[in-house]
């Protein structure tokens, strides 16, 4: 227990002295996992907004794509983004592995389906309300499921930062695509993983506490977000 | 040339036969109103005739129809304020840009809205949303008018207020179809009215002969509120 308290200072203490790898590495995490969201976003949205109205063979199918692999394992996504841009693989080429360009890309593949997914239902929902009604004002199919996310504007902001919080916290995918490169590639998780394995205790507790914090402002923000929609209606009535 | 024809038209919903071989002609001016029990096809005619459905059987505009949009009972309104719901309206109508903002204050003060430009839509009352409702429609100057029961959920007052407008629009020259399941609000607004049931019709009447008993059969019965 005293070990651990002791780490627990040790934490506040390298917070409070804003410690340069740690602030290094936090920027990092938060750099990447922003990045891929907004990569996923400008797809993911789009895509949802699309399945939510299109009609083809093979679109439940698609649609069933979307909704399974909303429990994709972050380490398989790894693997994959490996496989592709491994020196002998298709996008060896590029020379980009164990760069945070490649962790980026890994979780862009990671949260784009969690955006398709909830945005083609959210879509899909709004669609049955208010479809009909903005067909009859003369949009096209299309633009009546963009002009929803529009209409549902903060319940997309919602997934959107479900999307971060869910890039921010894996491990897997950086961890095999990124290599833990000490400033480079080196992000929270896997530096708690690896001072974890190490015995250094206090800056896998201090990183632990931090990506504890962003996700806890993460989540005040959903909470922000509904409550703003909420008041924006209440305060008129 | 009738604004809007159907000639024979069918739709089946699966096993339901919504319609069936229905045929009728709407001319400009008139104010049709749509009676019948639930059920007996009234929103299935009125979004056929909007073009809205598939069907067997044709459906017909007449040359110079125009413009037709279609108000619901339960009015949709985005999350936007009142003038950007009407300006959405505008820009989905290609509306040129230089246009809104007369044909916006316009809509709003035919519908008595004005100085609630900025208010957000969702926070209107029902009578309210279902004037923004009329006023969207109204801004893009239709020809036709498609109402689906549209005080069903309102409040008397509102109602009331629904109605003076409907009946402005009328004497304003727009031609109108309503369903309805209100035979006072069909008597009071409406120049004919159409008895559907079972997806057939069974009673095509100017309003004054609809309501002056000499009907027969199911029809007579509906208006006698016996017909369920």
């Amino acid at each position: 227990m005293s070990s651990f308290a002791e780490s627990v200072g040790t934490a506040v203490d390298l917070i409070l002295h804003a410690d340069r790898v740690l602030l290094g590495t936090v920027g990092l995490s938060l750099a990447v996992s922003g990045t891929a969201t907004l990569a996923a976003a400008a797809v993911g949205l789009a895509l949802g907004a699309w399945s939510a109205v299109a009609h083809f063979p093979g679109h439940r199918v698609l649609v069933l794509l979307m909704n399974t692999l909303l429990a994709l394992p972050s380490v398989v996504v790894g693997l994959v983004v490996y496989l592709l841009l491994s020196r002998s693989g298709p996008l060896g080429s590029w020379g980009i592995l164990f760069t945070p360009t490649a962790m980026v890309i890994a979780q862009t593949l990671l949260v784009l389906p969690v955006i398709a997914a909830l945005t083609r239902q959210l879509v899909g929902d709004s669609l049955r309300d208010g479809g009909d009604q903005l067909r009859s004002m003369g949009a096209r199919p299309l633009t009546c499921a963009l002009l929803m996310l529009v209409h549902d504007r903060w319940a997309v902001l919602t997934v959107l930062i479900a999307a971060f919080g869910r890039a921010i916290a894996e491990v897997g995918a950086v961890m095999v695509v990124g290599g833990n490169i000490d400033g480079v590639t080196r992000v929270m998780t896997t530096t708690i993983a690896l001072e974890t394995s190490k015995g250094d205790l206090p800056l896998a507790m201090a990183l632990g506490i931090v990506l504890l914090a962003v996700v806890g402002v993460v989540n005040a923000l959903i909470g922000l977000t509904q409550r703003g929609q909420g008041s924006a209606l209440a305060g008129v009535r | 040339m009738s604004l809007l024809s159907l000639d024979r038209v069918s739709v089946r919903f699966g096993a339901v036969q919504a319609l069936h071989e229905v045929s009728l002609r709407i001319e400009r001016g008139e104010f049709v109103a749509l009676v019948g029990s639930n059920g007996s096809g009234k929103t299935t005619l009125l979004r056929t005739l909007h073009g809205m459905l598939r069907h067997q059987g044709r459906r017909e505009l007449g040359t110079d129809a125009g413009r037709q949009v279609m108000v619901f009972q339960r009015p949709f309104v985005m999350r936007l304020s009142v003038a950007n719901n009407l300006r959405l309206a505008l820009w989905l109508d290609a509306v040129p840009r230089a246009q809104w903002d007369a044909r916006v204050r316009a809509a709003l003060g035919r519908v008595g809205l004005l100085g609630l430009e900025e208010r957000p839509a969702r926070a209107l009352s029902g009578g309210q949303q279902q004037r923004l409702a009329l006023a969207r429609a109204w801004a893009v100057q239709p020809q036709l008018l498609f109402l689906d029961e549209p005080t069903a959920s309102l409040d008397p007052t509102a109602k009331r207020e629904v109605e003076a407008l409907l009946a402005g629009f009328a004497i304003d020259g727009m031609t109108l179809v309503m369903s309805t399941h209100n035979l006072g609000q069909a008597k009071r607004l409406a120049s004919r009215v159409i008895y559907l049931e079972a997806g057939e019709i069974h009673a095509d009447l100017p309003t004054a002969e609809f309501f002056n008993g000499r009907l027969q059969g199911r029809a007579q019965q509906f208006l006698k509120g016996e017909a369920t």
